[in-house]
């Protein structure tokens, strides 16, 4: 195996992405302001080209994976908000405004209250990480996302000691979200919920694009939170709300089907789904013929996170 | 024998082989979308369902219709079932899994919506086998028998497609509410059929009935099917 680790670029040598994000949007305002001598406001729409480019890579990470081209992970996504197909999702979740958004912080912190995105990302260093994404389906595919360290989110609003949980609720808009404008199946808007000691993990990180790109609307567009190690539901998409809590919040699938899906939902090929196997994946991207991938434990993760469920029965805590 | 177009036959299976069809160029022209192993999953195992729903439908049919002869598509419709079941797993076994047996030895033990579509498949192969001619002479009754077990299998099918999906039911709840109709069908047939049998059990009231029948319709002990059934049934209603 190829061990690959890159340098991280010291800060004071990366772009604000922001800055960085808005370059054309700012030159075209200036040539704008030049020609006609009035400002020109929104000339970025989502164009297509990289927003970042060269972005430092995490080293957080000790296996080298091939990405899965990004025409799959763009067109194969469960966004049950918008319907249950997954390629659908592409063209529906564009409905969704994303711009302005802001994320209400609350609960069991010191600085509690209402951030707008922007704000909120001028103060993270946003690099890239490669992880491999397993589906609680039973496929998987590796992704390339541009993000930051929740923990770093969280150390900026200060938690509490008594804060032990993390709970995430996505955005609820049923105007544009057709399932929840007929409260088909889970109950909205979409929560999901880590452990204090798992959010702060450094491998967990809150994603604002994938494959140097912002991030499309299918995939959780503007913020999404991605925790490598649990199957792919627990990595909620178009987060509006981050609490601290006390205790455990209920979560979604947990709810739906309490023996089905686990608030841990940790990738593990010895605790079958109640109706398949979690022995081995189906890798996207991957040609016919090709045998499965077998499932590895905490999704190939375990070195960095094994640590945090030492003392705990995984068959009982799924 | 030569393969004409213009036969009946012929035209069915040129239909019946056209979803394989649509499936190869989707292959050729890479347009299964992003996970195409699953999509064939889904495309092959459809089929196979579809073709066992319309050859339940196919007693229905005649009995409404009382079109007979249907008995030979009847046959057909079932090995296209038998087919496209086969290509199904043909899939799982070979394009999902490269035939790695370990791998696929766990999958099968710890999935239980695989174990229902096993037993449909394995019912179906024995129907398949047991369905030429001279096997169904052979078997005399038993063939009935074994052949009934069609119903176990379109039960587990439709498990089988349940218990692999993570919530969504919408479409196997319209299978259901299909292959529902077609059983409900023959209970209701069951039901009819049982209450002539007992008509035929002797006694005074019951042999009064028939006899009536008897002289409204000499030919009652022939032909004991059809409209002679709805008369018989009809009189037995009406009171003395």
């Amino acid at each position: 195996m190829i061990i690959k680790k890159t340098k991280a670029i010291p800060s004071s040598e990366i772009t604000d992405p922001l800055l960085f994000k808005h370059r054309r949007q700012i030159i075209k305002g200036m040539v704008g302001t030049l020609l006609t001598g009035a400002g020109v406001t929104s000339v970025l729409a989502n164009d297509n080209k990289p927003d970042w480019v060269d972005l430092p890579k995490a080293d957080v990470l000790s296996q080298s994976l091939t990405v899965t081209p990004a025409e799959i992970v763009k067109n194969h996504t469960n966004y049950y908000e918008f319907t249950f197909n997954k390629t659908d999702a592409t063209n529906l979740a564009q409905n969704l405004p994303t711009d302005p958004w802001s994320v209400e912080i609350s609960g069991e912190v010191e600085k509690p209250g209402v951030y707008h995105l922007e704000d909120l990302l001028s103060q993270q260093s946003i690099q890239e990480y490669i992880y491999r994404f397993r589906c609680v389906e039973a496929w998987s595919m590796v992704v390339p996302w541009v993000g930051f360290p929740l923990a770093s989110l969280l150390k900026m609003v200060k938690p509490l000691s008594s804060a032990q949980f993390v709970k995430f609720t996505a955005i609820y808009d049923p105007n544009v979200m057709p399932n929840q404008k007929v409260n088909a199946m889970l109950e909205w808007p979409y929560v999901e919920g880590l452990r204090i000691d798992e959010a702060m993990h450094p491998l967990t990180i809150l994603a604002v694009g994938m494959y140097g790109e912002s991030m499309p609307k299918q995939n959780g567009a503007p913020l999404r939170l991605v925790v490598p190690w649990k199957y792919g539901f627990k990595s909620i998409k178009a987060i509006v709300k981050i609490e601290l809590m006390k205790r455990a919040p209920i979560t979604t699938w947990n709810k739906f089907s309490p023996n089905d899906y686990g608030f841990y939902s940790n990738v593990n090929p010895d605790v079958p789904h109640p109706r398949w196997s979690q022995n081995s994946e189906r890798q996207l991207g991957s040609r016919f013929f090709t045998p499965r991938r077998q499932t590895e434990l905490f999704n190939g993760y375990g070195n960095d996170v094994a640590s945090l469920y030492s003392d705990m029965d995984l068959r009982h805590f799924f | 024998m030569v393969f004409r177009l213009d036969t009946l036959w012929s035209k069915i299976t040129l239909v019946c082989l056209l979803p394989l069809l649509w499936v190869m160029i989707d292959i050729t022209f890479d347009n299964l979308g992003p996970d195409p192993i699953q999509t064939l999953h889904i495309r092959l195992g459809d089929w196979a369902m579809r073709f066992l729903w319309l050859t339940l439908l196919v007693t229905p049919v005649q009995t409404i219709t009382k079109w007979r002869g249907m008995a030979v598509y009847r046959q057909m419709l079932g090995l296209y079932a038998f087919f496209y079941a086969t290509l199904h797993i043909m899939v799982y076994l070979l394009v999902d899994h490269g035939l790695m047996w370990q791998i696929i030895a766990v999958d099968i033990l710890e999935s239980s919506y695989i174990w229902f579509g096993l037993i449909a498949y394995l019912i179906i192969i024995a129907l398949a086998i047991s369905s030429p001619k001279w096997a169904k002479k052979r078997m005399g009754k038993q063939w009935k028998k074994l052949h009934q077990l069609i119903y176990i299998a379109s039960l587990a099918v439709i498990i089988h497609y349940y218990w692999q999906l993570k919530g969504n039911m919408a479409e196997p709840l319209f299978y259901l509410i299909i292959i529902s109709l077609l059983l409900v069908f023959r209970v209701a047939l069951w039901f009819k059929n049982r209450k002539f049998t007992k008509m035929m059990i002797p006694t005074t009231r019951r042999i009064k009935v028939v006899s009536v029948a008897k002289v409204l319709n000499p030919e009652l002990s022939i032909d004991l099917q059809g409209p002679v059934l709805k008369e018989l049934i009809i009189q037995e209603v009406e009171p003395d």
